[in-house]
């Protein structure tokens, strides 16, 4: 991206050209500054030592955090799944024709999108035990993460829905459609391309929020992170090395849902869809209806 | 519960000045200042909140780095929020129609001019909306101040769910509390974007 990307800039004149350049200066040499004295007090306090980073040169260890990505993907991909499966269930109730049942979807949904997650996963991991419920942590985890996102999922699909024009809908009943067969052959195959970015977003705020499985020990890659850092006294290395992991993992996916995005607002001419109280999802949404507004793709 | 109001209150306060700075950053003509923001915000963005939590907390103190639990999960959660806050406010940057930065560089303004006076006041009114979202999602991830023992509401919870038997009532309670929170929350960003949001 070029600075004439920028909206608050055409070229600028000579004077504005000066006037960059030496902000430039000022802000690099600034920058610089910063980065030497974060190096420098890395360095005074022994963090950069090679007795702190050589662990993670040993297989055994890589193997370790591997193992602990592995466990983090292997939670978030069931998770996902059946996210997907509960959320769809919930959206087609919440849009049902009978009200009652529609007010109970409701309720569920603004219940389980408006508690913590972390207090859902104490809960299974913690309160279900205490009634004789008795799982793997793995299912504590994964039940946790399926009521909270099932409720997002099911407020993506509605929204999703919601997004089609009226018409389509009526357009099915004047054919003779009937409901079932309306949602199925015309509604949701529309709306479902709507919603590809705002599921890829979800699902990485899916896979940090896997990171929460910690507090009930279970064994994924934040928790041997610590495990790690506690054994051989480095936690910050440990940990930063532990971020870092989520960082590539969910630039992928990111980008994943970036490229998905463009993809669909090339073909189809149609905007994601936009729902509140979801971090990741309120920036892609914005960010879509900004370009939209400019006219052009410009992501 | 009030922990959780003041933690939450005080790092979205510095949550959005953080984040516009960075948003200013983004969008301005200095190529450094654009590249920091931009690192920022994905780096940021994409590590989990508790990872952030537990490295800054427990990490940084071996930098000299240490403070309190409070004081760290607010640093942390305004840290973690600016970032999405600076994306949201990008948004509504790019959102505000180009004529008015063009109106505003041929009045003679500089960019920290037009900036301030002209492209935010309209940017931000235009992202009322998200940024009232991340407001909520605010109030819920204050929930993760219990990994430093901060005691707040879930904390609160936690701590009595290990005292008693019966854990469904403690954390209906505590589930309750947050709803009491999150669900006013919502109603009042959209009273207020009834009042000052623009719609494009």
């Amino acid at each position: 991206m070029s600075a004439l990307a920028t909206p608050l800039g055409d070229a600028l004149g000579p004077r504005g050209r000066r006037r960059a350049a030496a902000a430039t200066a000022v802000a690099a040499a600034g920058l610089a500054v910063l980065a030497v004295l974060a190096v420098n007090r890395l360095a005074d306090r022994g963090q950069l030592a090679e007795r702190q980073w050589e662990p993670f040169t040993r297989e055994s260890v890589i193997r370790f955090l591997l193992g602990g990505l592995g466990n983090t993907v292997r939670a978030a991909a069931m998770a996902m799944a059946l996210s997907i499966v509960v959320g769809a269930l919930l959206a087609l109730v919440r849009l049902s024709r009978r009200a009652p049942l529609r007010w109970l979807a409701a309720a569920w949904i603004e219940f389980f999108r408006g508690v913590p997650l972390i207090l859902l996963i104490l809960f299974t991991g913690l309160g279900l035990p205490k009634y004789g419920v008795d799982l793997p942590v793995y299912w504590y985890l994964v039940l946790a993460l399926v009521a909270y996102n099932g409720a997002v999922f099911a407020e993506i699909f509605r929204a999703g829905i919601a997004s089609l024009d009226r018409g389509q809908g009526e357009a099915a009943a004047a054919l003779g459609l009937t409901y079932g067969q309306s949602m199925a052959r015309v509604i949701v195959p529309q709306a479902a391309r709507r919603m590809v970015p705002a599921i890829v977003s979800q699902s990485v705020t899916l896979l940090k929020d896997t990171s929460l499985g910690f507090v009930i020990v279970y064994e994924e890659l934040l928790r041997r992170g610590r495990v790690t850092g506690e054994f051989f006294f480095n936690p910050l290395q440990s940990l930063a090395v532990v971020a870092g992991i989520y960082i590539v993992v969910n630039l992928a996916m990111s980008r994943l849902a970036r490229r998905l995005e463009a993809r669909q607002r090339r073909r189809y001419r149609a905007g994601s869809i936009d729902v509140g109280g979801i971090e990741d999802l309120a920036v892609v949404g914005a960010q879509g209806r900004a370009a939209a507004a400019a006219g052009a793709g410009g992501l | 519960m009030r922990t959780t109001v003041a933690l939450t209150v005080l790092s979205f306060a510095a949550a959005l000045v953080v984040g516009t700075a960075v948003a200013a950053c983004r969008v301005s003509p200095v190529p450094p200042l654009r590249w920091a923001g931009a690192l920022w915000v994905e780096l940021v963005r994409n590590t989990p909140l508790s990872v952030l939590l537990l490295l800054f907390f427990f990490g940084f103190t071996k930098l000299g780095v240490v403070y309190p639990a409070f004081t760290s999960a607010v640093i942390v959660l305004s840290a973690y929020t600016s970032a999405f806050i600076a994306e949201t406010v990008r948004a509504g940057i790019n959102a505000v129609a180009g004529g008015q930065a063009e109106a505003a560089r041929a009045l003679g303004l500089t960019f920290g001019q037009s900036l301030a006076t002209v492209v935010l006041p309209q940017a931000l009114r235009t992202v009322v909306a998200p940024l009232g979202g991340l407001f909520i999602a605010l109030i819920k991830n204050s929930s993760l101040a219990s990994l430093l023992s901060v005691v707040d509401l879930a904390g609160v919870a936690d701590r009595l769910n290990t005292a008693t038997a019966r854990p469904i009532p403690v954390f209906l309670g505590a589930a309750a509390a947050y709803l009491l929170l999150t669900i006013p929350s919502g109603v009042a960003i959209a009273f207020v974007e009834r009042r000052v949001a623009i719609k494009r």
